[in-house]
């Protein structure tokens, strides 16, 4: 299972990825209203979008850890919340330079750039605590604050609702309205959310394998000083 | 091309962080598999009569 996972996903996610970079640069037209900016929506979305599924699946994994006490799911949080965490601060550099040329300004309180701030830092906040409270009642913590950081996503996703805004709240209408209506865009940004998924699951699968080490490496440390 | 210094920035930020994680992670596999082979090695000669 390890080695066809480890065989198969590399090579699946360089493929889609090459194929989403040919998609973004040379297949899809440019938008007449942006310009060449508006190309790099096509990273900040699936990114910012498989940030909400890396700290969705900590949620998951810490509520399954908390319940069953399994380091198992305890590594799958850590893992995800560390993949999330670069995403998410990707997103925070790419929203930035999109938002610079398009809205005159590299930053704006807006509250979907405030609450995703907050969510950068919660996830921020879980892993020092990961870092500096070791054993399982620093994993009880952690796993708590992983649970109640993801909170922070509904608020994200509804906040262009919820509040006055200036960040675009959908990028394709059912009614052909404003945002990706040709379909080069559409299925350029699918592939590209393609890739981004597949690049979430090979770094996590990697970061989680990672740490099994890590706890294989204790085990028999700990082994070898009992001999000695 | 206008603001085509805004989009190579941008792709740049990306490729440059996600290489540098995979680096750091290759670089830990790769010292931790090393270490869990020595300390094998070390246990099995300490076990062998």
């Amino acid at each position: 299972m390890r080695k066809s996972i480890d065989a198969i996903l590399p090579p699946a996610t360089l493929l889609v990825m090459l194929g989403a970079i040919y998609m973004v640069f040379v297949y899809v037209p440019t938008d007449k209203v942006q310009g060449i900016v508006q190309r790099i929506f096509y990273f900040h979305v699936p990114l910012a979008i498989m940030t909400f599924l890396a700290f969705g699946t900590v949620a998951v994994a810490s509520v399954l850890f908390l319940w069953r006490g399994t380091r198992t799911w305890d590594r799958v949080a850590h893992a995800a919340a560390e993949v999330g965490m670069l995403f998410c601060t990707l997103v925070l550099i790419t929203g930035p330079i999109w938002a610079r040329p398009v809205w005159g300004t590299w930053w704006t309180w807006d509250a979907r750039l405030t609450t995703t701030l907050i969510l950068w830092l919660i996830y921020a906040a879980y892993l020092m605590l990961r870092s500096i409270s070791g054993g399982d009642q620093g994993a009880r913590y952690a796993a708590v604050l992983g649970v109640v950081g993801a909170v922070d996503i509904p608020i994200i996703n509804r906040s262009v609702y919820w509040w006055r805004t200036i960040h675009p709240a959908v990028l394709v209408t059912r009614e052909g309205g404003s945002g990706l209506s040709d379909p080069r865009m559409q299925s350029t940004l699918g592939i590209c959310f393609l890739a981004f998924f597949l690049l979430f699951v090979w770094l996590t699968w990697v970061r989680n394998e990672n740490m099994r080490l890590t706890d294989e490496a204790e085990v028999l440390r700990q082994r070898a000083l009992g001999q000695a | 091309m206008d603001n085509l210094n805004f989009l190579f920035a941008a792709y740049t930020a990306v490729w440059v962080l996600l290489f540098l994680y995979v680096l750091s992670l290759a670089r830990r596999n790769r010292s931790l598999s090393k270490e869990i082979e020595e300390l094998r090695e070390l246990l099995q000669r300490r076990t062998q009569p």
